[in-house]
Parts: C-alpha cells; structure tokens; sequence
C-alpha cells in the first residue's frame, strides 16, 4: 500500500539513501557493497516496470511531496515519457552492474565500495531528473548526477583525470546556462512548475525574456546531450573510462539529457512556438544532420574500440535530436523509440568491449585477429547483432527506428526532408563500413594461425608446412555472469524489434503532445 | 603552512575562538526555520569552526578535537536523519516529506515546525561532515 | 527612456553579465587548471548575483514578519498581510542550494586537479597536453 502510492519518489529516493549505506555496510568486507546495490536496481527495475503499467490503465500521477500542492509545493510527475525513459534506464542499468562485480573487481580493486555508491548516487540522479515536475527540482538532480559522473569517469586510465576535468568545466556550464534560463522563465511566469508555466506562458509569448530562456535551456541540454559541435567532451570522456562506467553512462546519460530537452522544448514551450515562430527546430535538425555525417566519419579513423563507440555515440545522438527537430508525429516517434533501441545496443556494445579487455587486456581494434571467434564465440556473436542493429537491418530494433525517422522527414515540407532522407541512408553505409571491418577481421580470415597464436602471419605458417593448418585455439570465453547480460541484451534486440509496433502503439503513441 | 616551531599566538586564538564559532553556528541551524539562518549556513560555521583549529593550531592538536576518521560517518548519518524524518512521514501515511504525520503531540502546524527542525539539524550535521571530510582527503598525503 | 537611465536603471543585470564574462574569459584564455577553476566559480557566482537581484522590489525590507503583520497572523487574517513590503524571499532559497552545488563542484574539481598533478607534475595545459601526447606515443 505504501509502496504503490508513493511509487514516483520511490526509485530516486531508494538510490540516494543506499548511495549512503553502502559505505557504511561495506566498511569491513568489501565483498558486501555489490549484492547491496544489485539489490537496490533490482527494486528500481521492479518499481519502474510497475509504474509502467499504473499509468497505461489509470492516466498520469501525480505526487504531491509535503502534500503542498503546487505550484507552491514540487511536484512528480508520472506520464507516458517519463515512465518510458524511467524504465529503459533503470532495466539497462540493472543488466549492465550484473555484469559489473567481475570487472570492478579486476580493473579497480579494493575500490568497490566508494565506486559502487557513486553508481547508485548517479542512477538516484538520472532518475530524479526524469520524474520531477518542477523545473528547478531537476537542475539539482542534474547536478547530483553530474558530480557523480565526473566521479565515475575519473577513476580509469592514466588520462582519465584530463578527461573528467574537461567534462567538469563543459558540464558546470551547461547546468549554469540551464539554471540561467529558468531563473528568466521564473521572472516572467512567476512559476517553477512545468505544468503552471505551460498554463501562463501563451499570455506573454512575445517577450524577449521568453526567446532567452528558451535557447539557454536548449543550449545547456545540447551540452550535455553531445549535440555537434558541443560533443567536445565525449569522446575523451568514453574512452579513458573505466569499462563499467562507459557501459553505464553511454546507454543513459545523453538519453536523460535528450529527455530534458523534449520536455522543455515541447510540453513547457509547445510545439507551435518552438517549430512554427521560431527556427529553433529547424536548426536544430541541421546541427542533428553535420552531427550524424560527422560521428559516422570520424568513427571510421579511430582504431581502439572504444572511441570507436564513442563518436558512434554523437552520430546516433544526431539521429535522435533529428527526430525531436522535426516536430512532427512520426519524427517523435522515431526519437522516443531509438532512446530504447540505442540505449540496449550501446550497453552490449560496451559490455562487449569490457569482455575483450577482461580476457585479452586490450579493445584495439587492429590487434584483434581471428582467434578471437574461437576464444570467445558468444561475445562476438553478441557483437554482430549489435553491429547488424546499429547499422539498421531488419529485424533488428535499429531498423525501426530509422523507419519512423525516414518517414518523418518524409512528412517535412520542402527539400529539406529529402536532404535528411539522404543523410539517415549515407550514414547506415558509414556505419556498416566501421562495424563490418571489425567482423570482417574476427570472422572472415580462416583460421591460420599457431597453437598460442596471437600474431596470425599466415604466409609463415604457409612456408612452413606447405598448407593451411586449422589450430586448435581453446575457448577462453568470460563467465556467466558477464556473458548473460551481454547476450540478453543482444537477444533483446531482436525481440525488441519483433515487438515494436506493440511498443509503439502501447505506449508511445500517447506521448505526442497536442499540437503536432 | 610549514611551522617548525609554533606560533603560540595563533595557536591560542584559534582554540579559544573556536568554541564561540561553534555556538553561534548552533544558534543559527536552530533558528533556521523562522528567521535567517538554516542548515547550509550553520553546517558550514561548525566546519569552519573545526577547520580553524586544523589550519591555526596543527593536524595533531586538532585531532583531539575532531578526528580524521569522523568526517564521512558524521555526513552521512546528516543525510540519513534527513531521510528518515522524511521516511517516517511516508511509512505513517503522508507523501513523502509530510511533517505532520511525524508522531509528535501538538497542533499540526507546530509538527510541522518541529518537521523542518529535524530536517535542518540533519542537513547542518551532513554540511559539518563533508566539508570536513573534503578538507582532510585532499590534504591527506602532504607533509606537514 | 534615455540610455544613460537605461544603463543606470539596469546595473543589477550589467553586472552580471561583465562577471559571466570574466568567469569565461578565465575558462578559455587562461592556461592554469586552478585559474579555469576560479574562472568557473566567477560565472556561477554571476548566476546567483541575477537571481538575488531579481528578487528585489522597491521600498521593501527583509521578508521577515514585523510586529502589525505578526498580530495579523494570530488573529488569523494572514491575507491581509500586503506582500509588496517584503522581498521575495525563494530565489534566495534557490540560491542556497546552487552555492552548495557550486562548492561540492569545486571540491570534486580540486581532488581531480590534485590527480591530475600527482600523475602529471604540472598544472599548466600547454605542458599537459605534450605530456599526454608523449604517453599516446610511448604507448602506441
């Protein structure tokens, strides 16, 4: 009882009070601090697939925190989008840390418990962010999720510290210019609820104040979500990370940020003054477009696996910024859609990437050779759905969302819908050249190689024994309990796919705002 | 900050002051709810109060005081008395953060202050805490 | 109005922008980890500086309850309270909070900073990013 009506503030608050225990718990025995937090994100997970389906049958919730009923009091919200985005971070989040005790365990020892309690403090962040109803109640998530991300991010490599600065400073700015632009909104609307300020804003439209606040908020979201050419950070920021931290931020970190900026852009200032008054979407469909051409090319001269991923991170955030740009219902569509698919596809690409560097030390891509597909078959097989998915092969998810996108360029006026048809078509090639090198390189080659074979210089084998020798290469393959999050995810994929439509018209057909 | 010999001057002050800082710093979480002051403000006093004495007396001295070990515990039990005032207004019926279902005799708007002054308290213990703990961590390897 | 009234009428809001300007002029332009620190901290304290400032009316005093009001509110007629002789007090409490967040910033920026020198020996950008590319090549 007390659990199903305070279900909203559950989830954040269950992270944030764990994110404390869990110092305290794990102050003799280390070992203690992972079976804490698997058991508070299996609680999440429960709570937001609940949630889900509270709101499908009975409507959106809300919660009053303190009873004060707002606008004088915070509010959380419960609607079709932030049931969506709650559960597919939460679900993500709880697959990829199963995988996490192992690989903790080997790249940081000894460091499990501070480690795990800013995980449990960033995921108490992104969670708030996601459900508050209160404008500024969501610039303080933003930054507990932030100083924890800069936290996870510091603790890998030896650049790792240059790479969580340069994400501090850009960070910091982005929040301040959020906060800046709701300081503007506040002036003028006297209101810090999302919904009070929907009511109030029609009346002064025309105000200068208003077109401020507008573009900073979209300014610090672009920021943060990585839209070109304000990704500087991201790259650097994915590669020095500690493999467990790359697998955790990249699926939910822009995603949250891509949410924020759908919130504010369509249900705070609605679509007509976004897309009709202004030019804001348009632009932001164009930056969207250099953002996708741009990933795609410089995701192809990169060689170690991770970076790799990471400037394919700006291309498929370019996708869903095109999607929010368009402004239309299939556009819409497309972009809520391709947050779930890209947050699954992202989280097995990197936890396939963390099993290569658990067993073989290293992600580079020209390193790896084709003892690979007999060391750890599941992994690379892992690694081709993803691939196939990312690229946009049916029946993958990937396709349908590049569907929807199409077909909502397609609904544009002009030219322009042509232009972004073109550039979802010439990036799926781009992406299929960076990914099919990778498979080309594990599964094509026959296997040529020596007994402890890592170099794999077939012509000296050729000279040798005068044919080619088939070696035995033992399997090598990581453990379960890192191979089944990576293959669930994979699975998920095509199941995902399979059952899109019935995602789509179960859930996120309610989310296109009036007005579209 | 290398002293050899001790500035017995600075030593003095800083422990006969100390103690009036934190007073005042009391004073000031206490009356947070119906005139200026707080939690943030009286936390950050009372770190200030102990930070003093570490900057003016020496580690050693004011390891009597407050010690190294003390600083994170005290943070987060701040913060858990903020969640559990708010947990037991959710456990006894109310949304979270409801004061008035705390189990406390009075009208309900006098619950409600006694509410924010548990909050408050929480919150300035936590603030002590941290900034504490901040101030020791980075300075942990530096030669005195 | 005439322009020397509007540049004196608005000072509150001028001020803030030279500060916000400043703190990123010190983010871009300066070589030092610390001084980009400290040019961070300048532009949110600019922030905080335009919320306070728009929290002032004219002729109004601290928002706390003098003697009439308090009479008014134990005879229970608290909407006859005349709310334009208080300042308004929420961007103050929003400030607190974004000066709370502006320090735990700093101190995560300074334990990163502390790392960076302890790996790097040096603060300076121009000698970190050589050093970094030494270590991209030494490793390669």
């Amino acid at each position: 009882m007390i659990l199903t009506t305070n279900s909203p503030v559950l989830i954040p608050l269950l992270f944030l009070v764990f994110g404390l225990l869990i110092p305290l718990i794990a102050w003799k025995r280390n070992s203690l601090a992972w079976p804490t937090l698997m058991l508070v994100s299996t609680a999440a997970a429960a709570i937001s697939i609940y949630n889900v389906f509270k709101v499908l049958s009975t409507g959106p919730v809300h919660y009053h925190l303190g009873n004060w009923v707002p606008p004088i009091g915070i509010e959380y919200v419960l609607d079709h989008l932030s049931v969506f985005v709650m559960v597919v971070i939460n679900v993500v989040a709880f697959l990829v840390l199963i995988h996490a005790r192992e690989i903790v365990g080997k790249e940081m020892p000894g460091k499990q418990a501070p480690y795990f309690a800013t995980v449990s403090l960033m995921m108490a962040g992104f969670n708030g962010i996601v459900v508050t109803g209160d404008l500024f109640n969501l610039y303080v998530f933003l930054e507990i999720s932030s100083l924890s991300l800069y936290g996870l991010i510091a603790i890998g490599e030896r650049k790792s510290p240059v790479a969580a600065f340069r994400y501090l400073i850009m960070g910091t700015v982005a929040a301040s210019f959020y906060l800046l632009g709701v300081g503007f909104l506040y002036m003028t609307t006297g209101s810090l609820n999302m919904a009070d300020v929907k009511a109030i804003l029609p009346s002064i439209i025309g105000q200068p104040t208003v077109l401020i606040a507008l573009a900073l908020m979209v300014l610090g979201m672009g920021i943060k979500m990585a839209l070109f050419p304000l990704h500087g950070w991201l790259p650097d920021a994915y590669t020095y990370a500690p493999s467990t931290s790359s697998a955790i931020i990249a699926p939910t970190g822009t995603k949250v940020a891509s949410y924020v900026m759908l919130r504010v852009m369509f249900f705070v200032f609605g679509v007509s003054y976004v897309a009709k008054t202004l030019p804001l979407a348009a632009m932001i469909t164009w930056m969207a477009a250099i953002a996708i051409i741009y990933g795609s090319i410089m995701a192809i001269a990169q060689s170690e696996m991770k970076r790799m991923l990471a400037y394919s991170s700006v291309a498929q955030v370019g996708y869903i910024a095109l999607g929010i740009g368009l402004a239309n219902p299939f556009g819409l569509i497309g972009a809520v859609l391709h947050v779930l698919n890209h947050a699954v596809m992202k989280a097995g690409l990197f936890l396939v990437s963390g099993n290569l560097r658990f067993k073989l030390g290293h992600s580079n891509i020209f390193k790896l050779d084709n003892t690979v597909r007999k060391k750890m078959p599941w992994t690379m097989a892992a690694f081709t759905v993803g691939a196939l998915s990312m690229v946009g092969l049916p029946p993958m998810a990937g396709f349908f969302s590049k569907w929807y996108l199409i077909r909502g360029a397609y609904s544009s006026p002009s030219w322009t819908g042509w232009v972004f048809i073109g550039v979802i078509f010439l990036s799926s090639l781009l992406n299929a050249v960076y990914f099919f090198r990778i498979i080309e390189k594990v599964y094509m080659k026959p296997l040529t190689a020596s007994k402890n074979g890592a170099n794999g210089h077939d012509h000296n084998d050729h000279h040798a024994a005068g044919h080619v020798v088939e070696a035995e290469v033992p399997r090598d393959e990581v453990s379960g309990s890192m191979l089944i999050p990576t293959l669930v995810l994979a699975v998920g994929l095509i199941v995902l796919g399979i059952l899109n439509a019935f995602i789509v018209n179960g859930i996120i057909k309610y989310i296109i705002p009036a007005g579209m | 900050m290398t002293h050899k010999e001790d500035n017995p001057i600075i030593t003095l002050v800083s422990r006969v002051v100390s103690p009036f800082i934190m007073i005042f710093a009391l004073y000031v979480i206490f009356h947070g709810h119906y005139s200026p002051g707080g939690g943030f403000q009286g936390g950050t006093m009372l770190a200030a109060a102990v930070l003093l004495v570490r900057l003016g007396a020496g580690r050693e001295i004011s390891q009597l005081q407050f010690k190294k070990s003390w600083g994170m515990p005290l943070g987060s039990l701040g913060v858990l008395i903020y969640f559990g005032t708010g947990f037991v207004a959710m456990l006894l019926g109310g949304n979270f953060l409801n004061y008035e279902f705390l189990p406390l005799a009075g009208a309900a708007n006098a619950v409600r202050g006694w509410g924010i002054l548990f909050v408050e308290i929480g919150v300035g213990t936590a603030v002590m805490g941290i900034l504490v703990a901040i101030y020791d961590d980075l300075l942990e390897g530096d030669p005195l | 109005m005439t322009t020397l009234e509007f540049i004196l009428g608005h000072y509150a809001y001028w001020l803030t922008l030279v500060l916000m300007m400043i703190g990123l002029y010190g983010m871009m332009m300066k070589r030092n980890l610390v001084k980009k620190l400290i040019g961070m901290t300048i532009f949110q304290v600019s922030i905080i500086i335009f919320y306070v400032a728009g929290a002032v009316k004219w002729g109004a005093t601290e928002p706390i309850l003098d003697n009439v009001d308090i009479e008014k509110v134990h005879h229970g007629m608290t909407q006859a309270i005349s709310t334009a002789k208080y300042i308004n007090p929420l961007p103050h409490t929003l400030m607190l909070t974004a000066i709370v967040v502006g320090v735990a910033t700093t101190g995560v920026a300074f334990a990163l900073v502390i790392m960076i020198y302890k790996r790097y020996k040096t603060l300076d950008e121009a000698v970190l990013l050589e050093r970094m590319k030494k270590d991209n090549d030494s490793d390669n």
